[in-house]
């Protein structure tokens, strides 16, 4: 057997090209017809969005790096098995079935991407950056990790370990960044209100608090 | 697919659209298309991966085009219309034809669940074939469907860096064809393999790949 183009491809398209250009009106369009035949209810909808927009975000996953901070066998679990981990903790979820924790340090920096699409922890770090969909960051992240790092901040140097993670499978990647100097005073609690997004993709380093 | 969509690598994009604190929708219809998405979850729609198909085989200029959600708002009407859930001519019009009975089984507000997850593991009976440090090389492959072994990494060579179970193959599960759960590894490629000597010595690129695009190295 081999494989045919998909059919119907340019025809679809020069169906689809005579819908209204502007997204809010096909969008609008869109759902009053799918209501119409009852193939979504509308308050579905709204507690989707209500949902995903307010309850999950990167405070899900700095409830994790904290507690790797401060627990060494917590932390050999993660970075071991982080999927179980991270579901003992009730954190799996949408686009985040299954995870894989890579820890940043001195000699060795991780940072993720999805170059195919934009896939996500969402349940681990909400809603995804538009800078971490856009083209820019997909193209470039794989072949110049060291410049795109650089020009979000994070200089490395030459004998730092660079590892780009492309999010190919539905396996999803948490980077725990290293933890700042001068926070060993800090209950996990106030660790946790440390981490950032861009820490835990791996575009971003954590500075010290002010003190 | 040889598609615009696969842009590991690509020049031209310029610098990173870096902005503080955008993880957020930034219109209104932005929000709807998601909830749209997620809560429009009845039987015979679209798989996770006939959906990435469906915004794979959007026209080039098109995908290069739109911003995130209207491409999902692509991908939501095409899969729509191939499922026969919709006609082109209700899409355009915004209402459902003459005589269109409307279904009573959608999904209700209960199903909005961040933490509600389904993995794609599967049990296999298969043994893995390759081991962990083992020596691998990807397929040179060009299929006109739906694969995950990005362009930038076809006819590698690297080493089998975790194995992750039996997966959902989404080659075979965007076209119908099952799930055809396949070993799954993480291969790790030198970037200098990938990228020629222009990369860092001390770099490397990892990827999960599917057996079945591995052979030995």
């Amino acid at each position: 057997m081999t494989d045919r183009e998909p059919p119907g491809e340019a025809d679809r398209f020069s169906e689809l090209a005579h819908l209204p250009s502007d997204p809010a009106l096909r969008v609008k369009a869109m759902e009053s017809l799918l209501v119409e035949k009852g193939l979504v209810r509308p308050e579905t909808i709204d507690a989707c969005i209500e949902k995903f927009e307010h309850d999950i975000g990167p405070h899900n996953g700095a409830r994790v790096v904290a507690r790797a901070w401060v627990d060494a066998d917590f932390k050999a679990r993660l970075l071991g098995d982080a999927t179980a981990v991270v579901g003992e903790m009730g954190l799996l979820g949408e686009q985040t079935a299954e995870v894989v924790a890579l820890e940043n340090g001195p000699r060795v920096h991780n940072v993720v991407v999805c170059t195919l699409c934009s896939c996500y922890p969402w349940a681990l770090l909400g809603l995804p950056p538009s800078w971490y969909k856009s083209f820019a960051y997909r193209a470039r992240v794989v072949r110049e990790p060291r410049a795109v790092l650089r020009e979000l901040g994070v200089d490395l140097a030459e004998d730092v370990e660079v590892r780009v993670w492309d999010s190919t499978a539905e396996v999803r990647f948490l980077v725990v960044p290293e933890r700042p100097a001068g926070t060993e005073e800090l209950n996990e609690a106030a660790l946790a209100a440390l981490v950032t997004r861009d820490s835990m993709i791996g575009v971003a380093r954590l500075a010290a608090p002010p003190a | 697919m040889n598609g615009v969509h696969d842009m590991g690598g690509m020049h031209g994009f310029g610098r990173i659209p870096y902005q503080e604190n955008d993880a957020a929708f930034h219109h209104h219809w932005e929000r709807r298309v998601w909830g749209l998405c997620q809560g429009a979850t009845y039987p015979g729609w679209a798989n996770l991966d006939q959906g990435r198909f469906a915004l794979e085989r959007m026209p080039p200029a098109l995908y290069l085009s739109y911003g995130y959600f209207e491409r999902w708002l692509y991908g939501l009407t095409l899969t729509l219309l191939e499922g026969a859930l919709v006609t082109l001519d209700e899409v355009e019009r915004g209402e459902a034809r003459a005589g269109s009975e409307p279904r009573d089984d959608a999904a209700g507000p209960e199903i909005a669940d961040p933490y509600a997850h389904s993995s794609y593991r599967r049990e296999v009976e298969a043994r893995p074939r390759f081991a962990v440090g083992e020596r691998v090389r990807t397929a040179n492959l060009h299929p006109p469907g739906h694969t995950r072994l990005p362009r930038y990494a076809r006819d590698k060579a690297g080493h089998v860096h975790r194995h992750h179970g039996a997966q959902v193959l989404p080659d075979a599960n965007a076209h119908g064809r099952g799930e055809s759960p396949t070993h799954l590894y993480t291969v790790a490629f030198p970037a200098r393999a990938l990228w020629g000597p222009g990369a860092s010595g001390k770099d490397r690129v990892f990827l999960n790949v599917w057996e079945c695009h591995l052979h030995p190295g």
